[in-house]
């Protein structure tokens, strides 16, 4: 991925926005995304595709990199099963809907996922702050949205109370005074 | 009292940083009103009737004499001179423009303030006990617990967006309930230890609630110790974020997922999740705790001369305020019995400032009026007010030899009216002057009952009962729990109001039950005054509290004389 940031997007290039080496960045988006009834494309078309999981072992076959599709709702034990995908995506149905937070922290603490993170859907500058702390490392804002303003609320504090994923100790226990 | 330290300071600068960029955002229509709307109620501004209403924090209620006086030129600077205090111990302002509200939220962080989380479905401002820290009855100060919750709460990433928003009390008076705890999302006790005399733990209490579907909260956990609060807490919340009913937002609150699967089988989920986290980094350092514990250490309080020449002692105060409560001046007698509680500490007292005056709306101070209680705090106390939830004002460390100078001062301003615990004492939601849920109007109620009560000997008679009242089924009046509820209700476009009695929040929790058929506006106060003169009869004698004699009598001699006309009752 870190090719695709020199490249410069066209105007109507899917992008999206990820955290690279720890900073926010406006990327390339290279996956595309492959609906349940839709034909898998070629390696050559599209050498990554985030499929449902039903499809996932199809993909795999297929010579194709393979992410993983997941509703906000679903319950995180598990979910990974034998799969290891490059990337997991989670819809966020409706903004307002907070349960991709904890699936998101469970996927990463408690499941061991190490690939990317993405958050799709409903996904709003606003929210994407509280995203990042939850493991969330990459996100496909809803159609409209801007990138810019993205980028900048994702770095919307500097200081953080409560232990997450991005840093699992609380301030008491990195405090410096 | 807790100071802000870089990293408090960073925090809220950044939000007033971030709301102003988002209301620019709004207005330039780059969010959608819908997208706009968690935001702004995560920053406490509230769409109400006829205006945004912006509600501020005020951490478990406690405040500095400079952010009273900030509260109070906010009021006069940015909105008509007058601010509500609120049944979560927060203030609100009803007519802030929507431009101004990212200017006020620096004017508030200036003074280490915020509205964050003071609405929307997270976790909301964490109340106590408004005696924090004096009262004699305290086994240990709740405050440090509020403030390592509110530390943990604030801008929580996995719990922005619950289901419903969710409130967290905590008391440190295991046998005198002041903050209500048996009615909240989750209520906190501090309680001895029963394993390790002379320590304490905490007795995690879940699934309380008023609105629609009032409950009483159960037991989670008996006794938690404390480097597990945190933890334990984020596995509630956790499990709540995760199961919590989203499909109806009646039925999302904690209470009825607790309810639908039973203490127990809540209990065990939280616990499966508490399991793999206790022993993480959340456990709570001692270091931790020490640090903010400090911040709620006793001021510098003056050591006093008793009558015989050594150290004056509670016995001394309690025969002085003995002496004024049945003194010739009967104003400051009838205000010292009401309105001063004893302080642990001797040659103190904890002074209740009434925000109920006759004929005001409950809860309401100018800008006037709390630059003077600010004053006083500064002149006779330590410079701190708390705010109630039951919507007064509490100076906390007030020389108690000073009293008849604070009260003449207060006399001045209608902040005198000797009646905190008593029948006057009113909680009431905005109802529908201002709010666009309500049914029926709660503030003209409150204060027609406060000017009905003209007989002060008679409102003392009385003694201590709960009169609570809402506007509408949402219960944000409290009306389940006032010994006496008010529930306004709109019957075919006119406003009834249905009586309950027998409720309670503290120690014995309860909620009151409907007494009978609704009465009209016009019959409601004469309902009211019908069932104080049911118990001032039937009463066994003045020690019997009205909430005590409801539970021995029951409904029947009150229904007996409210519901004895026949047309009345053919309602």
């Amino acid at each position: 991925m870190s090719d695709s940031i020199l490249r410069l997007p066209s105007a109507d290039a899917p992008c999206v926005l990820a955290i690279l080496d720890g900073r926010p960045a406006i990327v390339l988006d290279e996956w595309r995304s492959v609906a349940d009834d839709e034909a898998l494309p070629s390696p050559d078309e599209a050498p990554a595709v985030i499929v449902g999981p039903r499809r996932y072992a199809e993909a795999r076959a297929a010579g194709l990199r393979v992410g993983l599709r997941v509703p906000g709702d679903a319950e995180p034990e598990g979910l990974l099963g034998d799969a290891h995908p490059e990337l997991v995506a989670i819809e966020v149905p409706k903004f307002t809907d907070g349960r991709h937070y904890s699936l998101a922290r469970l996927l990463r603490e408690r499941e061991g996922f190490t690939g990317e993170l993405r958050a799709f859907g409903d996904v709003l500058p606003d929210q994407l702050f509280y995203m990042r702390r939850c493991g969330y490392t990459s996100f496909e804002l809803k159609a409209g949205k801007s990138l810019a303003t993205g980028l900048r609320t994702l770095q919307a504090f500097t200081v953080t109370y409560q232990g997450a994923v991005d840093e699992p100790r609380p301030l008491y226990r990195r405090r410096a005074f | 009292m807790y100071q802000y330290d870089a990293y408090d300071k960073a925090i809220v600068e950044q939000r007033a940083a971030q709301f102003r960029d988002q209301v620019a955002r709004r207005l330039s229509g780059e969010i959608s009103e819908d997208e706009f709307k968690p935001l702004r109620l995560q920053n406490g501004l509230y769409m109400q009737l006829h205006a945004y209403m912006l509600r501020v924090s005020i951490p478990y209620g406690l405040l500095a004499s400079k952010q009273l006086r900030k509260l109070a030129e906010i009021a006069e600077k940015y909105d008509r001179g007058y601010g509500h205090f609120s049944t979560r111990q927060n203030i609100q302002y009803n007519w802030p423009r929507l431009h101004d509200v990212p200017t006020i939220l620096d004017e508030l962080a200036s003074v280490e303030m915020h509205a964050i989380q003071s609405s929307g479905n997270c976790i909301r401002n964490t109340t106590s006990d408004h005696f924090a820290g004096v009262s004699r009855d305290e086994l240990e100060d709740p405050r440090v617990y509020c403030e390592l919750i509110r530390q943990w709460s604030t801008f929580h990433p996995e719990f922005a967006f619950l289901p419903r928003k969710f409130k967290i009390a905590v008391t440190g008076a295991p046998t005198a309930d002041r903050a209500a705890v048996r009615v909240h999302d989750i209520g906190v006790r501090i309680i001895p230890d029963p394993e390790q005399s002379g320590a304490t733990a905490c007795q995690i209490l879940v699934g309380g609630g008023l609105g629609r579907t009032p409950r009483i909260a159960e037991v989670c956990r008996e006794a938690l110790p404390r480097e597990h609060l945190l933890s334990y807490l984020e596995a509630i919340l956790r499990v709540y974020n995760r199961h919590g009913r989203r499909d109806n937002k009646y039925k999302a609150r904690i209470k009825i997922l607790v309810g639908a699967l039973g203490i127990e089988e809540f209990r065990r989920q939280v616990d499966e999740e508490w399991e793999k986290i206790r022993d993480g980094v959340m456990r709570l350092t001692d270091e931790e705790f020490e640090r903010v514990a400090v911040f709620f250490s006793s001021p510098d309080y003056e050591r006093f001369t008793g009558k015989d020449g050594g150290p004056r002692t509670l016995a001394d105060d309690d025969l002085r305020l003995a002496a004024w409560r049945l003194g010739p001046d009967r104003a400051l007698g009838r205000w010292v019995a009401s309105n001063v509680t004893p302080h642990r500490v001797p040659g103190y007292a904890i002074v209740t400032v009434s925000l109920k005056p006759k004929g005001k709306p409950p809860g309401d101070a100018t800008s006037e009026q709390m630059e003077l209680i600010a004053d006083l705090a500064d002149e006779f106390g330590f410079g701190r007010i708390v705010v109630t939830h039951d919507q007064n004002l509490v100076l906390p460390d007030v020389v108690l030899e000073r009293l008849p100078e604070v009260h003449a001062k207060l006399s001045g301003l209608d902040l005198a009216e000797a009646n905190v615990g008593k029948v006057t004492d009113i909680i009431a939601c905005p109802g529908l002057d201002y709010c666009n849920l309500a049914n029926a109007r709660s503030i003209p109620v409150a204060t027609r009952i406060t000017e009905h009560m003209e007989d002060l000997d008679y409102l003392h008679d009385l003694g201590e009962i709960s009169l609570n009242i809402s506007g509408c089924i949402n219960a944000c009046g409290h009306h389940h729990v006032g010994n006496i509820g008010i529930l306004g209700i709109d019957k075919q476009g006119e406003e009834f109001y249905q009586l309950m009695l027998g409720g309670s929040s503290s120690d014995d929790a309860s909620l009151g039950k409907i007494l009978g058929p609704a009465f009209p506006s016009s019959e409601i106060i004469d309902a009211v005054d019908t069932v104080l003169r049911t118990y001032i009869d039937e009463r066994e004698s003045a020690d019997e509290r009205f909430l005590d004699y409801v539970r021995r009598a029951g409904f029947g001699p009150f229904k007996a004389r409210l519901y004895s006309n026949t047309d009345k009752a053919a309602r």
